[in-house]
């Protein structure tokens, strides 16, 4: 069984992001750039059903500059098999990612698609159900935990608790955090994947149109809130929120 | 313009999350509300009791039972064919159900709006809401997600709206529902909770997170949250995280304790009218947001706090 796994090469996630000066967007120059952390987790999920014997081969696929190799290199050095960069320099939207990847599942037929059900840099949440949704796929969004054998069951983490669905593969799943805790690439599998097979595309060979269709009009920095006072016990503490009316 | 919202419910009740929803897609246009469930009526007759709302259809079918997204976006589409826009809360459901309709429409999904700004102009968070990006879509359809902390609830009483039964669709048979794990609580969910108060992995282990904020949380009739961290270790269940890729929650007073205050964290929080902080670490992030700050120890503080109130 084959699994693709796609990522994406985000802003590191430790590193607050600055809005620029002119409004135009987030200043990514000179700022560390990591893997998408869901991203990371939809990795360690494919490697941990091959090492059950459950999957055979893992394709890695990324959408982004010529520095998304970087990304695809670390899914290598992971464990994953190959890998695919889709290289453009713009920004892609999630729509078009999700045709991209739909049309690289036609060419290589994986019974599952793993992706990070989340980007952290614009927090859309949207590529797995779009990819399910063109592909006529079942999804198993905000997975805790994946069963994989002639079907798919997925543990899904919801608002009211946990939720389990069945679904018939070929199947969409995206990530959530507790899946599972992904693994750091071990220097001899870092120097591997140096060698193992990474093709690149673009979206034109797919016949995909990346026009964005949301025009990003202009980003502002979020309205501050102001450090407020500190008490100096509970007493006070009490006070405060006897004023606030909800203790008496 | 004509707004279809995706009402999100338990077969007889609304859920809040509809009620801001509703807010949202009354300042695009008139708003049609769509129930899909299985012997669902009883939500429809509630939906149609929303102020502002125009029309309900109701799609009842045993494949739509537990709203898998795979039986909801085929009707949603096909009821797009006469609106221009749809709106679904920013909730798991939603998230799950909104996406996958986009694609069928062949639009970009606007995630998470915070504003209305015109008709095809919207603000919504990016970077764990470090930024407000001001969007405008150039698709004739839209499909958007609502945060619902940032509207208003429409009133779930005074409205009269006709119900009219539509083709639930078939069953695509790909999904199905195996089994729900409801965390049970006694407490007000986070969503709509007066008050939370919300613990940290400074707790320790889920037996002192439990035996300390859940007396406090009592006491104050607040809801019960918890931070990626403490979530993590296994102190709290899924459903209690606050956060970027948790709960947003924008409740009167929000209380952490134990929490430093991580990006992650305070993007689920810091629109809270009134943020109090207790943390030992008087450098924490936490204390940068906080109207309220108390400086120490928590296992002594919280049962003190518990007591006095």
């Amino acid at each position: 069984m084959k699994v693709l796994v796609a990522v994406k090469r985000v802003i590191d996630f430790n590193v607050k992001p600055r809005v620029k000066m002119d409004g135009s967007g987030v200043d990514l120059m000179n700022v560390k750039m990591s893997m998408n952390p869901f991203d990371e987790i939809a990795v360690e999920e494919a490697i941990r059903l091959k090492e059950k014997g459950v999957v055979t081969e893992i394709v890695a696929v990324s959408i982004g500059p010529a520095k998304a190799q970087e990304t695809l290199r670390t899914a290598l050095a992971m464990g994953a098999d190959r890998a695919i960069l889709v290289q453009t320099d713009e920004e892609v939207e999630p729509l078009a990612v999700a045709k991209i990847i739909a049309k690289i599942a036609a060419d290589e037929q994986p019974q599952v698609v793993i992706l990070g059900k989340q980007a952290i840099d614009d927090d859309n949440n949207a590529t797995g159900q779009m990819l399910a949704a063109l592909l006529g796929w079942p999804q198993g969004t905000f997975a805790s935990k994946v069963e994989i054998s002639d079907s798919a069951t997925v543990t899904r983490e919801v608002d009211g608790g946990l939720e389990t669905v069945k679904l018939q593969l070929p199947a969409v799943v995206t990530t959530d955090l507790r899946l599972n805790e992904p693994r750091y690439a071990s220097l001899p599998n870092i120097m591997k994947a140096k060698s193992k097979p990474l093709a690149t595309k673009s979206p034109a060979d797919y016949g995909v149109d990346v026009a964005r269709r949301l025009e990003t009009l202009k980003v502002t920095e979020p309205a501050k809130r102001q450090a407020g006072i500190k008490v100096g016990s509970v007493d006070e503490l009490v006070e405060k929120l006897k004023g606030l009316g909800i203790a008496k | 313009m004509s707004v279809l919202v995706l009402v999100e419910h338990d077969g007889s009740h609304v859920k809040d999350a509809t009620l801001a929803t509703v807010t949202a897609g009354s300042k695009l246009g008139e708003v049609h509300a769509l129930v899909a469930g299985n012997n669902a009526d009883a939500a429809a007759q509630a939906a149609a009791k929303i102020a502002g709302v125009a029309k309900v259809y109701v799609a009842n079918s045993a494949a739509l039972e537990h709203q898998l997204a795979e039986a909801v976006a085929p009707v949603v589409a096909k009821l797009m064919e006469s609106h221009d826009a749809f709106l679904a809360p920013a909730t798991t459901t939603g998230k799950n159900i909104a996406p996958r309709v986009a694609a069928l429409l062949d639009v970009m999904q606007i995630t998470d709006i915070l504003s209305v700004e015109g008709p095809d102009t919207f603000t919504r968070p990016i970077y764990a809401g470090n930024a407000i990006a001001t969007v405008k879509t150039k698709d004739a359809k839209k499909v958007i997600t609502v945060r619902t902390t940032a509207f208003e609830n429409a009133a779930s009483e005074g409205g009269s709206a006709a119900v009219e039964p539509v083709d639930a669709g078939g069953d695509p048979g790909s999904s199905s529902f195996v089994s729900a794990e409801a965390s049970e609580s006694e407490r007000p969910e986070l969503t709509s909770a007066k008050v939370i108060v919300s613990g940290g992995r400074a707790f320790g282990s889920s037996e002192q997170f439990h035996s300390l904020l859940d007396p406090l949380a009592d006491k104050l009739g607040a809801g019960v949250g918890a931070s990626r961290a403490a979530v993590d270790a296994g102190y709290a269940p899924n459903d209690y995280q606050v956060g970027q890729t948790g709960k947003i929650v924008a409740p009167e007073v929000y209380i952490a304790i134990g929490i430093s205050g991580a990006i992650q964290h305070l993007a689920g929080m810091k629109d809270s009218k009134t943020i109090i902080a207790i943390n030992k670490d008087e450098e924490a992030p936490i204390f940068q947001v906080a109207d309220i700050g108390l400086v120490g120890d928590l296992f002594k503080i919280v049962p003190e706090l518990t007591e006095k109130l």
